[in-house]
């Protein structure tokens, strides 16, 4: 059994949200949700998170931070695109500055649609998440390449 | 007699990091009530441990990770130093080079976030070393010996009897030491709090794991000197230094729990004035009393 889906750490970066779904993060960290009673801990760096979930739309101005960010989590590692902006750009997606969704920056693992996201739709993708995050580390082990995601079956929460 | 102080040792080498990490879930568990959340299982500081350990190695430089080596190495000597029973300065100076070796690999990263973390652990070590070295004074004074297997001796009595205002100025930086709100400056257990995560920044996986592994050795240690003024060599002594030290422990938690954290500046004169208030006086006392007595 692996210990990376009992103590998921995760770190969340706000790419050109309305901050409704950011707000609907912190609501998981709350008393309500309290996400701490999986192991899951808010971390503000990269380098000791293994979640990376990511809100808004991404920029022409913040692609290069996401990248940075997302090379600088070691493996393995899952990128969690929370609410419609990050899955696909949403109503943000013919703006002149905006690139699209999160994966047209980095491979994205689990897709969290909504808008806002809800907080139980952001625990159930979490979740999802921690499977990806299991096979990863399978991989890891017998020394095959971790799969990015990228061309691979997507999964929805 | 020698037996005794290799089984101390070795029991504190395997038993005090599983202790100390029990005691770290346990805090977790009743920060969490406090805050009104169920709060993680007791064990999840060994599952994120664990997890460290797994994940991939990323560093900075190579010479970060052998400081934080050396670290977590020095550690271990002090609580080994201390449950051999040996000179309680020794202990504390080895302890200050454990610092020192952490700060170190900080600076070494480079990185500005881990920079000033390790400015700021500069800053707690000065604001809590002068209270460290008046315990140690102030149970010389009272025992007569710096040697820790003379100090817990059943003619002595509890040392807390003529200690309570040097007992006290220990507790108050113990909270420094424990990393707890409102001392926490360089490093704080709690995620996404300023400076990223201050000292630790540049440190992942393994390196990480290693850290925590040496912070439950430490607490451990720690609460071995809290152990030293209630113990007096009987059964019952250690039980009731046993009972302590958790209740310390409990309220390290508390303080934790209800106070945001303050600035640098008001760490080092607080805990200045506590030393020269609780402490220094109490030393005063006892030298004077030598002579009226």
């Amino acid at each position: 059994m692996s210990y990376v889906t009992k103590s998921p750490w995760l770190i969340h970066y706000d790419g050109s949200s309305c901050n409704g779904c950011d707000i609907e993060v912190l609501a998981c960290l709350t008393p309500m949700y309290d996400v701490e009673r999986f192991g899951i801990i808010n971390t503000g760096n990269p380098k000791h998170a293994d979640i990376f979930l990511i809100t808004g739309a991404i920029n022409e101005q913040n692609k290069a931070v996401v990248k940075q960010i997302y090379e600088q989590m070691p493996e393995p590692k899952v990128v969690i695109a929370v609410g419609i902006c990050a899955t696909s750009g949403g109503i943000f997606k013919e703006c002149y500055n905006i690139m699209g969704g999160t994966d047209t920056v980095i491979p994205v693992d689990v897709y969290v649609p909504g808008c806002a996201a809800r907080p139980e739709a952001i625990i159930d993708g979490v979740v999802k998440g921690l499977g990806v995050l299991a096979k990863k580390k399978e991989a890891m082990e017998k020394g095959l390449p971790i799969d990015t995601a990228k061309g691979k079956e997507k999964e929805e929460a | 007699m020698n037996m005794t102080i290799i089984i101390s040792v070795i029991a504190y080498i395997i038993l005090a990091p599983i202790v100390g990490g029990l005691l770290a879930g346990i805090d977790r568990k009743i920060s969490a009530r406090m805050q009104g959340r169920v709060g993680p299982s007791i064990l999840q500081p060994f599952y994120d441990m664990f997890k460290l350990m797994e994940k991939e190695a990323i560093t900075v430089n190579k010479a970060q990770d052998f400081y934080v080596g050396c670290f977590l190495f020095f550690i271990i000597v002090t609580g080994g130093f201390f449950f051999a029973g040996l000179d309680l300065l020794l202990v504390i100076f080895t302890l200050t080079l454990a610092s020192v070796f952490l700060i170190v690999a900080a600076f070494s990263s480079n990185s500005p976030y881990a920079q000033i973390g390790a400015e700021r652990e500069l800053l707690q070590m000065m604001a809590y070393e002068p209270m460290v070295l008046i315990t140690a004074a102030g149970l010389y004074l009272v025992t007569g010996s710096f040697n820790i297997s003379d100090i817990i001796n059943p003619e002595n009595g509890m040392a807390i009897k003529f200690l309570p205002g040097i007992f006290l100025g220990f507790v108050f930086i113990l909270t420094i030491k424990f990393r707890k709100s409102p001392f926490d400056l360089s490093m704080s257990h709690h995620g996404h709090q300023e400076l990223v995560k201050g000292l630790t920044t540049e440190f992942a996986g393994k390196t990480m794991a290693l850290i925590e592994i040496a912070h439950w050795y430490e607490n451990i240690f720690l609460l071995g000197i809290v152990f030293l003024f209630i113990a007096n060599g009987t059964v019952w002594g250690a039980v009731a230094a046993v009972v302590v030290c958790l209740v310390t422990y409990f309220i390290e938690i508390l303080i934790d729990n209800s106070y945001a954290r303050m600035k640098w500046q008001i760490a080092i004169n607080s805990s200045w004035i506590v030393a020269i208030t609780l402490g220094f006086i109490n030393m005063l006392v006892i030298y004077f009393s030598k002579f009226v007595l």
